[in-house]
């Protein structure tokens, strides 16, 4: 497998605290990796900051392109502002969705394209969102304030498919949702992937994420306490007592 | 009931050029957080810019009169200029604060407003000069309102501008971007936006509008001086509120409210008061409706 996304002893602060300790791990392109950890762990930080929206006081994050990792030159995305790194195919859903809510769904969904000016592409992107989530297309014309959470999280995730990003961060995708539309969040994660984009998952609800994902990685106040295999962080007891709720 | 239509007239004249002003202030709120304090006086620059290119033409044209064009070459040059104005305003002074608290940035707005303010007093001169006559006035008359022809061009030009800007704001990639960024700053760079060129955008834009003002109150009330921004500049500020500041309708109609509340205090209570109908709109907008006529408490939760 080649890597897409490296991230080398990656230390972020916010003025004197120090949110992420020193991170290193990969990315394989096409993989779907998931990192999960309690509540001011450091996982927004480490995705603002792979986006560009943070800089890294220490560190690197390297990124191939063509996920060509360590073969081709690749591009360091923490010199990059946040525009430029979306034009290199990273796309992030923030944590609680921020969508547009001044703007109608269309134009949500046409901001996330605003990198591209492939009129044509952009359009068949539009309908490739519409058969993910058919309820935006009803809704196409509304002002996206008035979504439910649901939609608003759908239109968060296919605003960013929009680039038509090669990875595509998402920040706690499940949080504030029902059960039932966890599931229809997750089942659509994984189509996405299906269709060929690298994910890297920041979930609270462990279970799930740990089930869709192939590869793992506990965050503990800044630095990765555990990683592996997700089959294998499922059935670790310290991610059981900790993230699970088992005893 | 003729005076008070009359009246009417002329106050929709003087608000389209308060609401002109006012779109900028709401605009640059609306995106940065930002009252730009030195808005005013890049409409009185807009002002001196028409000034020289009006004496130009106007002298190039020596047997001639007035012409239309040559108002149309003026709006454009001084629209122009001020839209250049604006954006090295933004890229010198207010980029760099772009991450420092906001009272730096509103500061720095203070000090660009006197520093305009003083340059103007050295470069043009304190004394008041005449605008140059760009239309030959001549009167109008529908039944029983009279109005001048400067009247109807101001009113004109300030409803296609309006329209103009609600075209871009609307219709346009950049205008999306503007309602975006004016949204989230963070959102928005994770869509690719570059916020920084469309902040530079909207200063060129608001600016570009301040100048048409300009030269609208140069055909109008053509007497022209480097500190000519102050007071329209805070009834175009009161006109933003009024109307729900970083609301671009709220800033249209409340500069007609501005302009006509004037009028009729001029001519109903005395001229005396023209400008203290600002501040007691200001106090009663403050006390009554903090968030303006369209505004909304619901900030984005975020
Ligand atoms: N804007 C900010 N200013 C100061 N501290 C922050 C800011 N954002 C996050 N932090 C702190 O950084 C740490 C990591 O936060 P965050 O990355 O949001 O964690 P998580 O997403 O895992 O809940 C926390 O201690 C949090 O309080
Ligand atoms: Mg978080």
């Amino acid at each position: 497998m080649s890597t897409l996304l490296q991230i080398d002893d990656l230390h972020v602060s916010y003025g004197a605290i120090r949110a992420l300790r020193g991170i290193s791990f990969k990315v394989d392109k096409g993989a779907v990796v998931t990192l999960i950890g309690a509540n001011g762990a450091g996982k927004s930080t480490l995705l603002r900051t792979i986006s560009g929206l943070l800089r890294p006081k220490q560190g690197q994050i390297l990124y191939w392109a063509d996920g060509n990792g360590g073969s081709e030159q690749p591009c360091r995305l923490s010199d990059l502002q946040a525009h430029d790194v979306v034009r290199k195919g990273v796309a992030q859903v923030p944590e609680g969705r921020i969508i547009f809510a001044n703007l109608s769904v269309k134009e949500n969904l046409q901001m996330g394209a605003f990198t591209r000016n492939d009129k044509a592409g952009i359009a068949q992107d539009m309908d490739y969102v519409m058969s993910l989530f058919p309820r935006l297309a009803e809704r196409i014309k509304q002002n996206a304030g008035t979504l439910s959470g649901g939609e608003q999280q759908m239109l968060a995730i296919g605003r960013a498919l929009m680039s038509r990003p090669r990875l595509l961060l998402l920040d706690e995708p499940s949080l504030g949702l029902s059960p039932v539309l966890v599931q229809t969040v997750f089942a659509t994660i994984r189509q996405i992937n299906g269709n060929g984009t690298t994910i890297l998952l920041v979930e609270q609800n462990a279970h799930m994420a740990l089930t869709t994902a192939q590869t793992g990685f506990v965050l503990e106040t800044g630095t990765i306490a555990l990683s592996g295999p997700c089959s294998e962080l499922l059935h670790s007891d310290d991610v059981r007592r900790t993230y699970l709720g088992e005893n | 009931m003729s005076q008070f239509v009359q009246q009417l007239v002329n106050g929709l004249s003087l608000g389209a050029i308060y609401a002109l002003i006012a779109l900028g202030y709401t605009m640059v709120y609306g995106i940065l957080r930002l009252i730009n304090f030195a808005h005013g006086d890049v409409y009185m620059v807009g002002a001196f810019v028409g000034y020289y290119l009006g004496r130009i033409l106007n002298a190039g044209a020596a047997s001639s009169s007035p012409s239309v064009l040559n108002f149309f070459l003026v709006l454009g040059g001084s629209m122009g200029a001020c839209a250049l104005l604006g954006w090295v305003l933004e890229r010198s002074a207010y980029r760099p604060l772009r991450k420092a608290p906001r009272l730096n940035a509103l500061i720095t707005a203070i000090g660009i407003s006197l520093l305009l303010e003083n340059l103007g007093q050295l470069i043009f001169g304190a004394d008041p000069k005449d605008f140059p006559t760009l239309v030959e006035r001549t009167s109008l008359s529908v039944g029983i309102v009279t109005f001048s022809n400067i009247q109807l061009i101001v009113i004109v030009t300030a409803i296609v501008l309006m329209l103009g800007l609600q075209y871009i704001v609307h219709r346009t990639k950049m205008g999306t971007a503007m309602r975006a960024v004016s949204f989230s700053h963070d959102a928005s760079g994770l869509m690719g936006i570059n916020i920084h060129r469309v902040i530079s955008f909207t200063f060129v834009l608001g600016s570009a509008l301040a100048a048409a003002a300009g030269i609208l109150v140069g055909l109008y009330n053509p007497k022209i001086d480097p500190l000519m921004g102050i007071m329209p500049g805070l009834k175009a500020f009161v006109a933003a509120v009024l109307g729900g500041i970083g609301n671009i309708p709220g800033a249209i109609v409340g500069g007609l409210i501005m302009g006509v509340a004037e009028t009729l205090t001029i001519g109903y209570l005395s001229s005396t008061y023209r400008d203290a109908i600002t501040f007691v709109i200001l106090v009663a907008v403050l006390l009554f409706r903090p968030t303006g006529l369209f505004g909304t408490t619901a900030r984005a939760k975020v």
